[in-house]
């Protein structure tokens, strides 16, 4: 590899040159429109909201205050869904990995019985399915409207995930790992909890992520399930914070509506960066999975 | 160790313990829905035993009556629009950032570019139409700026003629760096003795992407553009149900929107909303039918 690097240095041709820079270019736009935005709502956050009305703010913090914050924290709504989105996701995530590890796992097998038929099994609903309507009738017909169930058994397995976890062990299960284990006396439940799980951490661990942030940031469901506020996920009283509100100007003479927006603007930038903080602080670990090239080896 | 071998081709039955729950999941809340359907078939009123054979049956009642319904062109056409310049842009896009970022000579700034253009993918849409409000709305950075530079307030949210544009770019946001992903994983397995052997015969960079790296993600390319033909007419309600205004209602309503409104708001009507959903999943089946027929006759890359 180091020979190949120096080879390409010594025969580079002319026109390369213009190839990077032109490619950097292209690279350090796109960031700028990726990440700007990002930005902006957090400066925006930590911004005098009259500041962030007038706008005044574009590429730092102007009048540093704290005072969206401060409101947010006077909103039970926002801690209640809170709450609630961390049991859904919590236990919904549970329930995924228990599911989805060991189909995966069992998909991979060769030899499993009947694969032909479970693979399409599985395949007809990823382009085929019975809509909305009659999803929501079998949900009612469970009696689950108004209630959490609704939220974490339906979802309980992706059919896309449990390919993904398939295509891990088929490359990264050799077939002498299974026949030394075989030999050594062990059914196929000791050979998947003692040998298969404790070197499945990678999958696992992308798995809970992705099986998580959807669980976080899922809202439709909930928009059609669930009725009582205080079983809201975090998602539905963020819906209300800064979509709804986005459509009712209220009464009266224009200060009062300037006023009205003023407060109703500083919390949506707070509530932008509290509600999806869990997802920043675990995207840094996140993060080591691209690297590793793990998770590009799994989606092939 | 040869006299092994038959062992591979005994069927496994032990293992099938493994896929029960999955079986059960996807038995229950994708093939029971799936029998549903049967009530686009049928007059079903709420409270009926649901899914029962006893019904009173309409036959192609509801079908007709879609086809019949004045809405019935302007949500064809708003669904088709918003999905053929939403696969325009979204398509190529993740194909050029793959190759561009797989082409960088700086390895390391190229890892670091991956994590940023991932990092949209994880927001919420409901966080991400707040985030357009916040940027679009009356008081937003955009309309500051264009006030700033000497244009005039416009209002995103209200025209209709913002919609299309908002709803796809900002999908595009989103999502092209992960779905960049796919082609970054087929990149990743190109022989480096291919490119080795190009440099040495003088291959620019620019070239070795054309006769190198495009060639190697091909069959990829081939499966997501049938994919894609197959959900053209598929968008979903998730987020325009978000975006939706009274303003800009007359191009953002579209079959799935149609359906989550017949069905279950106001005066829900489950069978006529049954029917337009199996209408528009059919259409899809259809389509992914057609493009892999198509692949299969003109290429080897195909599905089945």
């Amino acid at each position: 590899m180091k020979l190949f690097q120096k080879k390409k240095t010594l025969f580079e041709a002319k026109g390369d040159k213009y190839y990077y820079f032109i490619n950097n270019l292209i690279m350090g736009i796109l960031a700028v429109i990726v990440i700007y935005p990002l930005y902006f709502i957090v400066i925006a956050s930590v911004s005098n909201p009259d500041a962030v009305m007038n706008g005044e703010v574009l590429l730092y913090p102007i009048k540093f205050s704290l005072e969206g914050y401060q409101r947010l924290l006077g909103e039970s709504q926002i801690w209640i869904g809170y709450r609630n989105t961390i049991l859904y996701t919590t236990i919904g995530t549970a329930l995924n990995i228990f599911v989805t590890i060991p189909a995966g796992w069992a998909l991979s097998r060769k030899n499993l019985a009947h694969r032909k038929f479970i693979m399409w099994f599985f395949i007809v609903t990823m382009f085929f399915g019975g809509g909305l309507i009659p999803f929501y009738l079998l949900i009612s017909s469970l009696d689950w409207i108004d209630s959490p169930l609704a939220l974490i058994i339906p979802g309980a397995v992706s059919v896309w995930n449990v390919f993904m976890t398939k295509a891990f062990y088929e490359s990264n299960i050799p077939e002498e790992l299974l026949e030394a284990a075989k030999i050594d006396g062990a059914n196929e439940y000791r050979t998947f909890l003692s040998i298969i799980l404790p070197i499945s951490k990678p999958i696992i661990a992308v798995m809970v992520l992705f099986y998580a942030v959807g669980h976080w940031n899922s809202y439709f469901n909930a928009l059609i399930f669930i009725h009582s506020e205080n079983l809201y996920p975090l998602q539905l009283v963020l819906r209300d914070i800064l979509i709804i509100a986005e459509g009712v100007t209220g009464t009266g003479d224009p200060q009062t509506i300037l006023e009205q927006q003023r407060i109703a603007n500083m919390i949506k930038y707070s509530s932008i960066i509290v509600s999806s903080l869990p997802i920043i602080i675990l995207y840094p670990f996140i993060q080591r999975f691209f690297e590793k090239g793990f998770l590009i080896g799994s989606f092939k | 160790m040869k006299t092994k071998k038959p062992n591979h081709f005994k069927k496994n039955y032990q293992v099938l313990v493994f896929l029960i729950p999955a079986l059960v999941f996807v038995f229950v809340f994708s093939y029971i829905p799936m029998y549903g359907v049967l009530i686009a078939f049928q007059n079903y009123v709420p409270g009926d035993p649901i899914f029962s054979l006893q019904a009173d049956w309409v036959g192609l009642y509801h079908f007709n009556a879609f086809i019949n319904d004045f809405r019935f062109e302007q949500l064809m056409v708003n669904t088709f629009l918003i999905s053929i310049f939403g696969f325009l842009i979204g398509f190529p896009l993740p194909i050029l950032i793959a190759v561009l970022l797989n082409s960088m000579r700086n390895s390391k700034a190229s890892k670091r570019l991956q994590t940023i253009f991932y990092a949209p993918h994880f927001i919420s849409i409901i966080v991400l139409v707040g985030m357009l409000h916040l940027l679009f709305g009356e008081y937003g950075l955009i309309n500051h700026l264009a006030i700033a530079l000497g244009g005039a307030k416009y209002s995103y949210f209200l025209e209709a003629d913002a919609f299309r544009p908002l709803f796809i770019l900002s999908g595009n946001w989103q999502d092209f760096g992960w779905s960049a992903i796919i082609y970054l994983a087929a990149l990743s397995g190109v022989d480096p003795t291919l490119h080795e052997a190009a440099v040495v015969d003088g291959a620019s960079r620019f070239q070795r992407v054309l006769h190198i790296d495009l060639p190697a993600i091909f069959p990829t390319i081939s499966i997501l553009l049938i994919l894609s033909i197959g959900n053209l007419m598929g968008v979903g309600y998730e987020k325009i149900l978000l975006m939706q205004t009274g303003g800009n209602i007359s191009v953002s309503e579209v079959i799935s929107t149609y359906v989550y409104k017949t069905g279950l708001t106001g005066f829900p009507d489950f069978s006529y909303a049954t029917a337009i959903g199996l209408f528009n999943a059919l259409i899809n089946v259809f389509l992914l039918i057609f493009a892999n027929t198509m692949a299969k006759r003109f290429s080897e890359n195909s599905l089945w």
